[in-house]
């Protein structure tokens, strides 16, 4: 609301100057990028999808899990471990020419073409999970369909899976292209000015409010584009997804060379998007390991857990009260309520950080007006925790949803007819099932507040440091070295969502087939 | 309504009484000016075509539902009055629903115990085994629900349901999701587990054969009213309109002509009407009626004079039902055993095995 209403004020000087020099530049690299990273991981993302679900050849079952890795490293830290890697000095450099070869052809590393790969490979695996979702459910027998129609099985891929698989496949697009949108440190490491990073700039730099409310203003309106078309094939999902198919079916024995052809594209995938980088990371952390292990890396590591337990447990309960409200009361206010608080997940940070600023710019104004003393507010705990319910309740609320869809409306009725009521069947029912929800929740808040850059960087209270915020102080000044360990304890960290995911996608369908 | 004498006869000792109810909602209402009474240790069934309200009726008597107007008694207590009810959880009514909706999060043992809170915990887990054992799941305590088959959910239900030995039991449609064969076995099953527990219980259903298989009351609802409420055998032999004898049980009609008090003439010959129906309704000589003809009315006889050509037949294992053209046009069904195979368009004898026929009014 306050970047909507932000288009009535004026600031002459420093927007002048943004509207001449800074937007048109960054919004063209922002558009350019998008198109670019959706192209590039919606491709790698169906090929390496069809390849594990449809295909055999030798470490299948291994890369079908192990590409979902990726997920654990945030766009910043792969970001800085690629300009290490491949920057001119870096450690390929080096190699190559230790051992007398040409170095020469290697990636420029601070061109269009490496920000679009490091983000591809970063956010590859949202194609790569839904599409294999897709394949999985309609894939393999509408192979069976083209087959039992006459079209061999190479003419039933083109013809009937991929295109079926449509709407799984444009959801794992947009949904790249959100975080593309979104996305403020990975462009921040290649100093490549996007709306994002002039948001940040507009404030920081330049202390202009106003400016930045504008950008945030044309960032939205993308946002909002790609989050109504991302809904639209949501809806395209629902209307195609029928009964589980079997999922027995045989998969398609490739030839020697295709064998080899799909071994080798898994693994140099495998290898660019998360054995290069943490080798790399590891490679900085390990010498300086007992000089970084010092009292203030303990306490960038406190004050992270301190602000991710915190925001859990606000987010968390937030999302069981929505879900529990949604639930109760069916309606259409309700409904909407719920779309509305769960919208925040597809806000950019650095939008929500200046449109949460402002409003508490106010509130602050008035309390000084009332002899308060001033900046209660801003930069305060307070803050944090309001931006960060607004971004990730969705995150939250999505996996206790999914619970709560299990509990039928029978259930309710069944426990009542029982004489269990009121608390008792919150307790004894509804509780217990949404257990494992709840943990979920738990974790998955935790890690992605803990990887937050740019909400946490933009209202964090004075001096207050995360380890994501170290490693982009640390980065942007080039101390790679130094940014490894920090990256590495967040990455370690993020695994574990990562698990949890690979978990429900891979042994869920196993369970629910046997019921 | 009509009520016959025998069920007006046992309404002295009412357990469950249903009175004047109406369920829906004030723009539709499903059902209006319910009654019937169901006597301790009975079973009931309420049969009628989907939609037609009856599940409403079930959870309305279950407390799920608000009652637009009418009464429920439960042992000498109202459940359900103008302006007043007894909250669901309080109504002491077991119910065993159409997906079974077992919790997922307990064993089949837990399940049972649910509804067993206000006993001790050693005293609860042998009520809970002792109801797992009844259904024939003793083997299964630690089984989770998604574990059991679908018939296996079914006996937990049904467990859980009967164990804290509620007043009533409602089932709503239990088997419709088992396959044939499993249900008719279930059934009985079932309803010999009632009657040895002596458990008053009321179900719904849309299929005749699992109504006749359990209960030993039926009511007919069609049309937004509960038809006919009466003993199986009543239903399906005296049925009180043409709807209930076009949806209880196969059947033609054939137009008749009074010639007498007690007497109907059909193109299969004079036939005499069942007392009760002479009651009923009031016809005069040279009255236009409809007679019904159950299958089982029309017996094959190669000796008979009366020949009937076949029109069509279908084949039950045990049996055939053969439609019949007779004279004049008209077609009947007739069951006949099935070593008597006959091709369409032979012609066979046949002759009626019928002591009173049901007449209604033409329409």
């Amino acid at each position: 609301m306050s970047i909507v209403s932000s288009y009535g004020t004026d600031d002459q000087g420093a927007l002048a100057h943004i509207i001449r020099y800074v937007l048109p530049n960054s919004l063209l690299n922002s558009l350019a990028l998008t198109a670019g990273v959706c192209l590039l991981a919606g491709a790698i993302g169906v090929t390496l999808a069809w390849l594990t679900v449809s295909c055999e050849f030798p470490l299948r079952r291994f890369f079908a899990w192990v590409l979902f890795l990726p997920l654990a490293v945030p766009g910043y830290v792969m970001a800085f471990a690629f300009v290490g890697l491949f920057e001119y000095g870096g450690s390929l450099h080096s190699m190559l020419r230790h051992y007398r070869a040409d170095s020469g052809w290697l990636l420029n590393v601070y061109s269009y073409g490496a920000i679009v790969l490091v983000l591809s490979l970063v956010l590859y695996p949202y194609v790569y999970l839904l599409a294999r979702n897709a394949f999985q459910t309609l894939g393999q027998r509408s192979i069976e369909v083209g087959q039992s129609l006459g079209l061999s099985v190479r003419q039933s891929f083109f013809k009937v899976a991929l295109p079926m698989a449509r709407p799984w496949i444009a959801g794992g697009i947009l949904l790249v292209a959100m975080e593309t949108l979104a996305d403020f440190g990975t462009v921040a490491v290649f100093n490549y000015d996007t709306l994002t990073t002039a948001i940040y700039q507009a404030w920081f730099s330049l202390f202009s409010l106003s400016a930045a409310l504008k950008i945030a203003g044309i960032l939205l309106l993308l946002v909002v584009v790609v989050t109504v078309l991302e809904r639209h094939s949501r809806r395209q999902r629902q209307y195609a997804e029928g009964r589980n198919a079997a999922r027995n079916t045989k998969r398609l024995q490739l030839g020697f060379g295709a064998q080899t052809a799909a071994l080798l594209f898994c693994s140099s995938i495998f290898m660019l998007a998360f054995v290069l980088p943490l080798g790399q990371l590891l490679y900085w952390a390990l010498p300086n390991l007992s000089q970084e292990l010092t009292v203030r890396f303990w306490s960038y590591v406190s004050g992270t857990v301190l602000l991710a337990t915190l925001a859990m447990f606000v987010v968390v309960s937030m999302a069981v009260a929505l879900a529990f409200i949604a639930r109760q009361k069916k309606g259409l206010v309700v409904t909407s309520a719920v779309r509305l608080a769960t919208l925040g997940y597809a806000l950019p940070g650095t939008v929500l950080a200046i449109g949460i600023f402002v409003p508490i710019g106010y509130v602050d104004h008035w309390l000084q007006s009332k002899g308060l003393s001033s900046g209660l507010l801003q930069g305060s705990l307070l803050v944090m925790m309001m931006a960060y319910s607004v971004r990730f309740l969705a995150v939250a609320y999505t996996p206790l949803e999914n619970n709560l869809l299990r509990v039928t409306p029978s259930i309710d009725l069944a426990s009542q007819s029982l004489g269990v009521a009121g608390m008792a069947m919150l307790r004894r029912v509804h509780l217990p099932l949404l257990g494992p929800g709840i943990v979920t929740a738990m974790v998955l808040v935790f890690v992605d507040v803990m990887k937050e850059l740019p909400i946490t960087l933009m209202t964090r209270p004075f001096g207050f440091n995360t380890l994501a915020v170290r490693v982009f102080e640390l980065t942007s000044e080039g101390m790679w070295e130094r940014a490894a360990l920090p990256a590495l304890a967040i990455v370690v960290v993020g695994f574990l969502p990562v698990y949890l995911l690979i978990r429900s996608t891979e042994v869920s369908p196993s369970v629910r087939a046997s019921k | 309504m009509i009520h016959s004498e025998h069920v007006l006869a046992s309404k002295a000792k009412n357990y469950f009484s249903v009175e004047q109810l109406s369920v829906g909602y004030e723009s539709r209402i499903l059902l209006a000016d319910v009654n019937f009474h169901l006597s301790k240790g009975s079973i009931g069934c309420l049969l009628g075509p989907s939609g037609c309200g009856k599940s409403t009726l079930l959870r309305a008597i279950a407390g799920f539902e608000q009652s637009l107007q009418g009464r429920i008694y439960l042992d000498d207590n109202w459940l359900n009055r103008p302006g007043r009810t007894v909250a669901a959880e309080h109504r002491n009514i077991g119910m065993v629903f159409q997906d079974y909706s077992l919790f997922p999060h307990l064993s089949a043992l837990e399940n049972v115990r649910f509804g067993l809170y206000g006993l001790s915990r050693p005293n609860a887990i042998a009520k809970a085994r002792h109801w797992l054992g009844q259904v024939g799941l003793a083997n299964k305590e630690k089984a989770m629900p998604h574990e059991l088959s679908g018939g296996e959910q079914q006996r937990v239900a049904l467990a859980r349901a009967l164990a804290p030995e509620p007043e009533l039991v409602l089932l709503d449609e239990p088997f419709s999701s088992l396959d044939l064969e499993f249900r008719e076995k279930l059934s009985r099953e079932v309803r010999e587990l009632f009657k040895a527990s002596n458990t008053t219980a009321l179900m719904v259903t849309h299929d005749q054969h699992e109504a006749f298989a359990m209960a030993d009351y039926i009511g007919v609802i069609n049309n937004n009213r509960l038809e006919q409420w009466d003993d199986a055998y009543h239903v399906y032999h005296q049925p009180v309109n043409q709807s209930v004898a076009d949806f209880v049980g196969q059947g033609v009609f054939l137009k008749g002509e009074i010639v007498a008090d007690n007497a109907v003439k059909t193109a299969l010959g004079e036939l005499s009407i069942g007392d009760d129906y002479l009651q009923a309704s009031v016809f005069s000589v040279g009255d236009i009626v409809q007679v019904l003809m159950r299958p089982d009315d029309i017996i094959h006889d190669d000796a008979s004079a009366m020949q009937a050509r076949v029109v069509a037949r279908y084949f039950r294992g045990a049996d055939f039902i053969y439609t019949l053209a007779i004279s004049g046009g008209e077609e009947v069904l007739a069951l006949v055993p099935s070593h008597h195979d006959h091709a369409i368009g032979e012609n066979i004898g046949i002759c009626l095995e019928i002591d009173h026929v049901v007449v209604f009014p033409n329409v």
